[in-house]
């Protein structure tokens, strides 16, 4: 079957790849599969300057899922162009950046850098685990719409805006940067969560809140892009969850084009790669001709009244 | 490193909440140095892997030995496990003590808690290269004890246990004084405040020191167990980097 599927600044071979944050810069997955085999990459985030992050411990884990601050720890932008990016420009494969700052002019310098050696922009509005910046830009949409408008200006390749689920109602943020000019959305980023210990009655994450990743927040991801699908007209690369192929049909019928996998690369370090042997025979499974064929496809028998908006 | 589903050949509670798995597979034939871990899953319910450290290798017959304590639900769930069951493990994983390029004659090994297991195979390793190994090792109380047999079949043991039950009361640096002289490297492993107790009273003394954190992917990816580090870099990975650092390499907090 056909999994060809082509998104602004995307050539993709199968709809898979691996998200941003949980698959590093790819070396450490390249010793357990061809990275070639995937759809695209999307890396990292890079900041203007290297980050330490936040302190240790930095995850925590929870029912079906995850809790993590690590706080975007990076190198910066010019040693990820120089020593990481070569890496991944060997393999036969688009790659995204996710570009992170504190301030509208930081984002602008990443963008500006790092979009000459990338087919993509993943802007990242949407982490909760940096104090300034992240998820601020995020949950207000008059500042998400003024960072997205600054970083298409900057950027010479397309940029995908990463929707944060921390907002009540994600189809105005989805509006919001669709006017500020984004060509595609991802979504959704993680949920704030929190642990605590009961033996040591603290917070077991040393931030004391996380971004609860994993199967606990699928159907969260499901729902916000059913109805960002209903209302915008952006391509969407889904994910939140995801975990079996047919996990990415339940995205695709929401509306996805295409689907990131996110932490279950630490349960399983091949899974992206079963999941694009799998999809086929899952996608023929539920009768599918085609991967186009399932995008949206839970729209088609109900009205777009707009039920669901907030 | 490799993904292997890996047969339990034994399983059983050898000291209090303290078990040893013996796990048979190819990826034994990997491990390259004592100090190294594999990345346990313990069930599809359990959303993370659990670091363990290798205690033991028999490569003949393709079996590592793993201790480890019950610190929460996922490996009391492990406890659970059968022998004959198949087990979803990842690695061998991280940078173990580089014994090839260590030039030691006398070494001192200081274990504590759940930290002694990596240091039994380290002193295996060591003896075999004809290096005189004195070994602290610290535990709770008794019945938390283990391996202290084995230890003493490789050279002079010291035991201190947190409330007395067992060798000395008090903490590994009380014994300090008693192995004075007696090594010119060491090798430690333990909860963070032993390591840096241990690495401020031995400064100026080569050593190397195992360290553990909370893990995400286990392989490097995704930068949940760092460390701080006093050069350029800032920074090291416990899962990949380490587990085993040479002392001056990282900050301890």
């Amino acid at each position: 079957m056909n999994l060809h599927q082509t998104l602004p600044g995307l050539h993709l071979k199968n709809p898979i790849m691996p998200a941003s944050g949980c698959f590093g810069f790819g070396k450490e997955f390249a010793q357990f599969y061809n990275l070639s085999d995937l759809g695209a990459v999307i890396m990292k985030a890079a900041t203007g300057e290297k980050r330490f992050g936040n302190g240790t411990p930095r995850v925590a884990e929870t029912s079906s899922g995850m809790l993590n601050a690590i706080g975007l720890q990076n190198p910066g932008v010019d040693s990820i162009i120089k020593n990481e990016v070569p890496f991944l420009q060997e393999y036969d494969m688009p790659i995204m950046a996710n570009v992170a700052g504190s301030t509208v002019e930081e984002y602008v310098q990443v963008a500006e850098k790092i979009s000459h050696h990338v087919n993509a922009l993943e802007l990242n509005i949407s982490c909760p685990n940096v104090k300034e910046g992240g998820v601020q830009f995020g949950t207000d949409p008059l500042l998400a719409e003024e960072v997205t408008r600054k970083v298409v200006e900057a950027s010479v390749v397309p940029v995908y805006v990463k929707l944060s689920p921390n907002v009540t109602d994600i189809v105005s943020m989805a509006k919001a940067v669709q006017a500020g000019g984004a060509h595609g959305l991802t979504m959704i980023n993680t949920l704030t969560g929190m642990r605590i210990d009961p033996a040591t009655r603290k917070p077991i994450i040393s931030n004391h809140t996380g971004g609860l990743s994993g199967a606990a927040i699928k159907p969260i991801a499901i729902r916000m892009i059913y109805q960002v699908y209903r209302e915008i007209d952006l391509p969407i690369i889904g994910m939140g969850g995801i975990e079996t192929a047919e996990d990415v049909i339940e995205f695709l019928l929401a509306g996805a084009s295409a689907v990131a996998i996110g932490s279950a690369n630490f349960k399983n370090p091949i899974i992206c790669k079963e999941i694009i042997d799998e999809l086929p025979v899952t996608l023929k499974k539920f009768g599918f001709q085609s991967l186009k064929g399932a995008i949206g496809g839970a729209h088609h028998e109900t009205s777009r009244a707009g039920v669901f908006r907030a | 490193m490799r993904r292997e589903w890996m047969t339990i050949i034994e399983h059983q509670e050898i000291a209090r909440q303290t078990y040893r798995l013996v796990l048979k597979g190819e990826m034994v034939g990997d491990v390259s140095e004592p100090g190294q871990f594999v990345h346990i899953q313990v069930s599809k319910e359990y959303y993370l892997r659990r670091p363990v450290s290798i205690s033991n290798i028999d490569m003949e017959n393709k079996t590592m030995t793993l201790l480890y304590k019950v610190m929460g639900k996922g490996t009391d769930a492990m406890t659970e496990k059968k022998v004959a069951e198949k087990v979803d493990v990842l690695g061998p994983g991280g940078q173990g003590f580089p014994i090839d390029k260590i030039n030691t004659k006398k070494a001192l090994l200081v274990g504590g808690g759940i930290g002694v297991p990596p240091l039994y195979y380290l002193a295996k390793q060591l003896e075999k290269k004809g290096v005189q190994v004195t070994s602290i090792l610290g535990f709770q109380s008794a019945e938390q004890a283990f391996l202290t047999d084995e230890f003493e079949a490789l050279g002079d043991v010291y035991v201190t246990t947190n409330d007395g039950t067992l060798g000395h009361q008090g903490l590994v640096t009380d014994l300090f004084p008693y192995v004075k002289g007696s090594f010119d490297t060491y090798f430690t492993c333990g909860p963070t405040v032993m390591l840096k107790a241990v690495t401020s009273e031995l400064t100026g003394v080569p050593g190397y020191i195992s360290m553990e954190e909370r893990m995400g992917c286990g392989i490097g990816a995704c930068f949940a167990c760092v460390v701080p580090s006093n050069d350029e870099k800032g920074y090291r990975r416990i899962c990949c980097d380490g587990p085993v650092f040479d002392a001056k390499e990282v900050v301890l907090s």
